[in-house]
């Protein structure tokens, strides 16, 4: 499963980084940034974490696909 | 008549209106924690989110209680109509007719919040801020409208609440209430 950011919806509320912590990093204004930048694959053991991320989500700027 | 019966029903209408507009405040104080982007009082943000929405749906069982109560309570002559339709009521209507618009907002707002990732942030936002109409009008019918309203114990838990949502909404309006506002703001003058 691979998950991408929409950068341009994005907020930088920090939701997304508590709950996957393994796999994302908040930059220096906030934002949440993966090893390959807005996308992001995703280890079987961290797709409960990731569905809650993107359905926590305020501003909706996560999608899963795969 | 006067049976036991109708005393509990006053009794349970009453105290269940009491515990709402506590819980609203709670709720409005994690609604404006949540969007601040920060954690409250050690929780996490995602907690935060997830503490209002459920303190948010207790509250409206709260106030779910607190009208079907008082429908069957033979003082406060309720009837279904005046759930839904404000100025109808038969006891203090102009009271009773602020709590009708508190309870349809309050059903509004549930509503699209439950069913936020369908509609999208901005008509789920768009239909949220209706909460600060929602909560003061709220505060306002129970002292207007409440056999207790105006008696001291209960203006004091009114006077917490106002404190309370004041205090976080002035939070909520000062410049630095966005985490991460400062350093942002740096970077787009």
């Amino acid at each position: 499963m691979r998950m991408h950011i929409d950068w341009t919806r994005c907020d930088g509320r920090g939701l997304c980084i508590e709950l996957l912590p393994e796999l994302l990093t908040r930059d220096d204004w906030g934002y949440p940034v993966g090893r390959g930048g807005s996308e992001i694959a995703i280890p079987q053991n961290l797709e409960s974490a990731a569905h809650d991320a993107r359905a926590l989500c305020p501003t909706q700027a996560l999608s899963l696909h795969g | 008549m006067n049976t036991v019966f109708d005393q509990a029903l006053w009794a349970v209408g009453r105290g269940s209106g009491v515990v709402a507009m506590v819980l609203l405040t709670l709720s409005v104080l994690l609604g404006i924690g949540a969007r601040s982007g920060r954690p409250v009082v050690g929780i996490p943000r995602f907690a935060v989110t997830l503490v209002h929405r459920n303190v948010s749906l207790f509250s409206l069982i709260f106030v779910v209680v607190h009208v079907v109560s008082l429908l069957f309570d033979p003082f406060a002559q309720l009837r279904l109509v005046d759930f839904f339709v404000p100025f109808l009521g038969a006891f203090k209507p102009f009271w009773l007719g602020l709590g009708t618009i508190a309870f349809d907002l309050l059903v509004v707002v549930t509503v699209t919040g439950l069913l936020r990732n369908r509609i999208g942030p901005r008509v789920f936002k768009a239909v949220h801020w209706l909460v600060y109409a929602m909560w003061p009008v709220s505060l306002v019918h129970a002292m207007g409208n409440g056999t207790n309203g105006l008696q001291p114990w209960f203006l004091v838990i009114a006077m917490l609440c106002l404190a309370a949502v004041g205090g976080a909404l002035a939070w909520r309006l000062h410049e630095n209430f966005v985490e991460y506002r400062n350093v942002r703001s740096q970077e787009n003058p």
